[in-house]
């Protein structure tokens, strides 16, 4: 007989990879060799271009230039990298940031996505229960061994049969 | 030409018009069974004509254009903006979408196109072609008033007529140019057919699960295409922008992105639908879905809603489309609303380890990335709306929230096709997951004993870690795929003795649809395993005098000389670089700069070297101004290749996936005498 998976264990996986999943978002680059490159990639080139001050090529951009020296100077000075998106954001203004804060409305950015997810997870797990609980459970058939041993065959062979695909 | 253009539109114009009152009256003739003084079917059927006449009048307006450009008329103002005279033939061609009118006007033309096909197929199920007949009708008018009122591609110039046009954007001056636009259109219109389909199912109460059988090869045709689309214009961009990406996360990309994730997930669970008679609800929006997106798309596009680095084709149109957004869900809400009884599900999932509890884990991952990359999009609006002041949300943001999205749907696309329907056993389970579970262990460990750690100099390094985490995943997912067609073939073999490529073949050809969905996996798969590759992109920029070299992974660029040419569409100037490789001279690149004579806008050429270890990439940036000596930047992306490789597979697939299956085997087996239940004779008529 086939014997389903219970809830819980499934539950403590997915606790398991969200723990895995928080760990590793909340850890970053701490490489200072990379810190232009890094930062480069956070911020916006103020060109218009709408792309990234690491990524601007558009021809002759004196903007891109000039952030780069800016950015190479404030991490020489010893800034640290929240000190130098500050300084950036209130010279440029908040767009020069790549990616929202985690200040204020900004934090709404981040956590809409996880909480939509996190709802539509366990929105879906609690429903799928539900129908699996409230289904009408039919009467075992009794054991044979001649029919499990035919069906077995019939999966065997049905396999490269007609279930499945798109 | 312009007046026989705008003439013809106009003509397109009235004919969809009365292709949707007419057949709008025909069908509620039809339904209310009252006599007319015209029958019902003849009114459809004039209307239906009406719409194929419709598409023959935009194909005339569509070739004056084309014959316009090719022919430099620079009376008509959107040539002159977007053609010149020293353009190259097939670019002239493609300035038909590369402003405002003309691509709109090529999106009126591919919906006349589908909605021709379809009004001339219309024999096998006729009213239920002819409900969608007259939806895609209403779409048909919507676009057609748009290019003849908001934005005409016929308007005159005003004032005296220049000798040449402006030419074409200098970006857009690249091969897949050409067949990046009308791929992605051919996608995102594709989607209004499926949609009619649903929506005049659902009006009217049509029986059964067959709108999906008939619509199943327009939906995968248009997914197609927009795949393509998508992939080509993201090897555009790899090639024409010049950072040595691909996917910036831009908001035109973004809008292309959104109805493939839905149109994926429609895909998918529609099978749900056609094997358990479940989820209807779910199918039906997730194809109203798919094509308000595809909408919402071009309003992004066209309104100017948000800034983009595809920004050439903004104007005020957005209200046009926020309008007919507005119409179109309201007319399916309120579908929705009176036909929903029409939509239950004849079957419940019955465990959560099922091969139904997958598909929908699938559609909520991909739902959930759909609604990442909309709250994303529009975050800067909402932004500005609640606080004053606009934000940037790009790459960095999705990167950091899509990423792990994209890891979990690629885990699902192996465990999906593993899982038995119904209910999993541990006994299943362990017999199908061995494998690829093996594989996965084996990735990770080889993995990190070739250097692909999470880590690097000492740090942790999150992209690193989820592409190790992607390499795992992929070689489980390939390894289950393969082991369900070596499977399959050993029973081919068993009951044919025929050898195992045969049986290979014999079992696509039996079940087309499954193993052509497995190809398109893999293909999946491989272009993943390239977007991952890009955590171990490396880049050098260097100034080079005449002989001077400078180094990255394997190779060692050397500053061999520059040159410079000319011709009546551009000039430009590369820089020779000879390639060396262990000290051997092994290739030699020339990264380019052009300046277009007609716009005067300069543009970068990217030279790029593909080899089995990846791409160099080298973009001339210009000259120091102090030296004159140019400035090179070079980047090694691994793996790149991987990703066009896999739009290989994707196309392969799913072009099996739409050929006809040969008629499933009939197998002959004994039964053993069964003892008949007393029940079982009593139907029998026993006593």
């Amino acid at each position: 007989m086939a014997t389903p998976l219970r809830f819980t264990s499934w539950a403590k996986a997915l606790q398991a990879i969200a723990l895995v999943v928080a760990v590793t978002l909340s850890m970053g680059t701490s490489n200072d060799s990379g810190r232009v490159y890094d930062l480069s990639h956070r911020l916006m080139c103020t060109c218009g271009c709408a792309q990234m001050l690491g990524e601007c090529n558009q021809m002759g951009c004196a903007e891109s230039a000039r952030a780069k020296a800016e950015l190479t100077a404030a991490i020489a000075s010893g800034k640290t990298d929240r000190q130098i998106l500050d300084t950036f954001a209130a010279k440029y203004g908040a767009t020069v940031l790549a990616a929202p804060t985690t200040k204020g409305f900004d934090l709404v950015a981040w956590i809409a996505p996880v909480a939509v997810f996190a709802a539509a997870l366990m929105g879906t797990i609690l429903l799928v229960r539900r129908w699996s609980v409230g289904r009408t459970q039919l009467p075992a058939e009794p054991a044979n061994p001649e029919i499990d041993a035919l069906r077995e065959q019939i999966r065997r062979e049905t396999e490269a049969g007609i279930e499945g695909g798109f | 030409m312009a007046a026989f253009g705008s003439f013809a539109l106009l003509l397109a114009l009235a004919l969809a018009a009365y292709n949707l009152f007419a057949g709008t009256a025909a069908l509620r003739l039809l339904a209310s069974g009252r006599p007319a003084r015209i029958s019902a079917d003849r009114l459809a059927d004039t209307a239906r004509r009406a719409g194929i006449a419709s598409f023959v009048a935009v194909t005339a307006a569509a070739v004056a254009l084309a014959w316009s450009a090719l022919t430099n008329d620079f009376t008509i103002t959107y040539i002159a903006e977007h053609s010149n005279r020293a353009l190259p033939a097939p670019y002239k061609f493609a300035a038909l979408w590369s402003g405002q009118e003309g691509s709109l006007l090529l999106w009126a033309w591919l919906l006349g196109g589908y909605g021709f096909i379809l009004r001339l197929t219309h024999e096998t199920e006729v009213k239920l072609y002819a409900y969608a007949g007259t939806i895609l009708a209403a779409v048909e008018v919507f676009f057609l008033a748009v290019v003849n009122f908001a934005a005409p591609p016929f308007s005159l110039l005003k004032g005296a007529i220049p000798d040449d046009g402006n030419g074409l954007n200098p970006l857009l001056q690249y091969p897949e140019m050409v067949i990046h636009p009308p791929l992605l259109y051919l996608g995102y219109v594709g989607f209004t057919i499926p949609f009619a389909f649903a929506l005049g199912a659902l009006m009217m109460r049509y029986p059964g699960e067959t709108w999906i059988k008939v619509t199943r090869r327009w939906t995968l045709v248009s997914w197609l295409f927009l795949t393509l689309g998508i992939v080509v214009g993201m090897h555009w961009a790899y090639g024409v922008l010049g950072w040595g990406g691909y996917w910036g996360w831009d908001p035109v990309e973004n809008a292309s992105l959104m109805p493939w994730l839905t149109g994926t997930a429609f895909l998918h669970s529609v099978v749900m639908q056609e094997r358990k008679g479940m989820m209807k609800s779910w199918n039906i929006w997730l194809i109203f879905a798919t094509f308000m997106l595809s909408i919402l798309g071009t309003l992004l596009t066209r309104g100017g809603l948000v800034s983009s680095v595809h920004a050439f084709a903004q104007s005020s149109l957005g209200t046009w489309f926020m309008v007919f957004l507005a119409i179109v869900l309201a007319v399916c809400v309120l579908t929705y609303i009176f036909k929903r009884n029409h939509l239950k599900s004849e079957q419940r999932i019955e465990s959560l380890v099922s091969r139904e509890s997958s598909f929908l884990f699938n559609n909520l991952v991909l739902l959930t990335a759909c609604f990442v990359i909309l709250w994303g999009t529009l975050f800067p609006i909402l932004s500005e709306f609640v606080e004053g002041s606009k934000i940037t949300v790009g790459a960095p943001f999705f990167d950091r929230v899509a990423v792990p999205i994209g890891i979990f749907l690629l885990f699902l696309t192996g465990v999906g096709p593993l899982l038995p329907w119904r209910a999993a056993s541990l006994q299943a389970i362990r017999r199908n997951f061995l494998l690829p579970a093996l594989a996965v262990w084996a990735t990770v460990i080889g993995g990190i004993t070739a250097g692909v750690q999470p880590w690097q100099d000492g740090a942790f390094d999150i992209g690193r870690l989820y592409a190790l985490v992607a390499f795992a995943l992929a070689a489980g997912v390939l390894t289950a795929i393969l082991s369900e067609f070596l499977r399959g073939a050993r029973v081919i073999v068993r009951q044919t003795s025929c050898n195992l490529f045969a049986a290979i073949y014999l079992l696509i050809r039996r079940n087309t649809r499954r193993y052509g969905g497995y190809c398109v996996h893999i293909g999946v798969v491989v272009a993943m395993i390239g977007l991952a590759g890009a955590a171990f992109n490396r880049s050098m920029e260097s100034e080079l005098a005449l002989h001077d070299r400078m180094g990255i992974g394997p190779y060692t660029l050397e500053n061999a000389g520059g040159s410079q040419d000319t011709n009546t569409n551009y000039n430009s100037e590369s820089v020779l670089l000879d390639v060396y490789r262990g000290g051997k001279r092994v290739f030699q690149v020339a990264p380019e700069r052009r300046t277009y004579l007609a716009s005067d806008q300069p543009q970068t050429m990217a030279a790029i070297h593909s080899g089995p270890g990846g791409d160099l990439y080298v973009i001339y940036e210009g000259t120091d101004s102090d030296t004159g000596h140019p400035i090179i930047k070079a980047l090694l992306n691994p793996l790149v290749g991987w990703i066009w490789t896999g739009l290989v597979f994707i196309v392969f697939g799913t072009l099996v996936a739409l050929t006809p299956g040969l008629r499933p085997i009939a197998a002959t087996v004994r039964m053993p005498a069964v003892r008949t239940a007393p029940a079982e004779a009593a139907l029998k008529g026993g006593d």
